[in-house]
């Protein structure tokens, strides 16, 4: 080292330079060649450190997890996408359901309602002919009624007469007499 | 009082031997040159060596780190710059590791000296002209000669274009240089001020003064730090640039 002699210029505290002959530490020249040195040295060993370890390590955290979140953002919207799908299906089965269960209830109505119209029809058909016999005989019984009230009473006022008088009259002047008597 | 520029003393730890004149000495910058290259290694080799799908916090700083090389140099010199990115990555972290470095008391500046700078700006400049010269031939000199410029303003433009170029280098290792010594200079003379006064008698109730410009001074001195090593970075990638993309 040749210029040690820096360190004389201790009680000024001025910025310039002290002494000629480049003893400002920055221009001494016979501490280029060790600096240069060590500079190639240390920045060599630096830069190759970058090249072959750094820039490819980092590079390759930054690209895996670039790619990590990239693939779980698509796995997320594939999942997504498939849940809505599976949504979409519930609802369509649901509303089929709901289509079906309705039909349903309208054909069991419908059946329903069918049967007991028919039902109805043929006890009021049987009504109706029950009715129409009952009226029938009704009629024939009141005919038949109608027709036996000339001959007892023919029959009844024989008697009366035959009580009255002793003697019957004939069957034939009964029956005319009332014939006449009921003929008004 | 120690003057203000014994900080930038080279000092040598083993002396090697002899190379012509001057001395080959592992020194005090070697030695912080060793220490910057080796506080890198261990944020970045040491701390990505799980390689964690979440990061912890030695991976997070490294991954922060790289990302911010990768995205200014895909800012500023383009996608087929990514190439470019361990040595961008390499010069911004080897910079910023020794500027902080030197803002620990009593340590060593290694880029306060400008041989180190100008090796490192040589290394930016050979890189583009032997890249661009390799990748584009003789239309790498295209950069010289703006278009769609009348012929004869070229006389004047390809002068200022070739000035231009050459004095890249010259900017970038002064800048660097010149920042980290005038930041140290000052914030030692703010310092020295300080125990001046607290010596000299009543002048002493005026030393906090000095003291509150030394504080501002070291804020400062770290915004320095961490901005020349990003000035340093963005500048190469724009010189990356030119030699990927000659044609203006």
């Amino acid at each position: 080292m040749a210029a040690p002699a820096t360190t004389t210029g201790t009680t000024a505290h001025g910025g310039a330079a002290p002494a000629p002959g480049g003893s400002f530490p920055p221009f001494q020249g016979n501490t280029f060649a060790s600096q240069l040195l060590w500079l190639a040295i240390t920045f060599g060993v630096l830069y190759w450190l970058a090249a072959k370890v750094i820039v490819p390590r980092l590079g390759g955290i930054l690209e895996d997890r670039a790619n990590k979140i990239g693939n779980d953002l698509d796995e997320a919207a594939a999942m997504k996408a498939k849940a809505e799908e599976a949504g979409q299906a519930y609802e369509k089965s649901l509303a089929e359901a709901r289509a079906k269960s309705q039909a349903i209830a309208q054909e069991t109505r419908e059946k329903v309602n069918a049967d007991s119209a028919a039902r109805r029809k043929t006890v009021e058909a049987d009504l109706a002919a029950k009715l129409a016999d009952a009226e029938a005989m009704i009629v024939a019984t009141k005919t038949e009624a109608m027709s036996h009230v000339g001959a007892i009473a023919a029959d009844a006022a024989s008697a009366i007469v035959n009580r009255l008088t002793g003697a019957a009259p004939a069957p034939a002047d009964a029956a005319k007499a009332v014939k006449t008597a009921l003929g008004g | 009082m120690a003057s203000p520029i014994e900080q930038f003393e080279i000092k040598p730890i083993v002396s090697l031997g002899k190379i012509g004149g001057s001395e080959i000495a592992f020194t005090n910058s070697a030695l912080f040159m060793v220490a910057a290259v080796a506080i890198i290694a261990l944020l970045f080799v040491y701390g990505t060596r799980n390689r964690s799908l979440v990061p912890g916090r030695l991976q997070a700083l490294a991954e922060m780190g790289y990302e911010f090389v990768a995205n200014t140099v895909k800012d500023s010199a383009g996608h087929d710059g990514m190439k470019f990115v361990p040595l961008v990555f390499s010069l911004f972290m080897f910079v910023l590791v020794c500027n902080l470095l030197g803002m620990i008391p009593g340590a060593f500046t290694v880029t306060s000296h400008l041989v180190v700078t100008a090796a490192l700006a040589a290394i930016v400049i050979l890189t583009v002209i032997i890249y661009g010269i390799a990748k584009h031939g003789a239309h790498f000199f295209g950069l010289f000669v703006p278009k769609g410029v009348h012929p004869l303003m070229l006389i004047i433009l390809v002068p200022i274009e070739v000035i231009s170029f050459v004095s890249r280098p010259i900017s970038l290792s002064v800048r660097l240089f010149a920042n980290l010594l005038a930041g140290h200079i000052a914030l030692k003379i703010f310092a020295g001020f300080v125990a001046t006064l607290l010596f000299a008698g009543g002048w002493a109730i005026l030393s906090p003064l000095p003291l509150v410009l030394t504080i501002a001074l070291i804020a400062l001195e770290f915004l320095v730090a961490v901005l020349q090593a990003y000035v340093f970075a963005v500048l190469t990638c724009i010189y990356l640039h030119d030699a990927l993309h000659p044609g203006h």
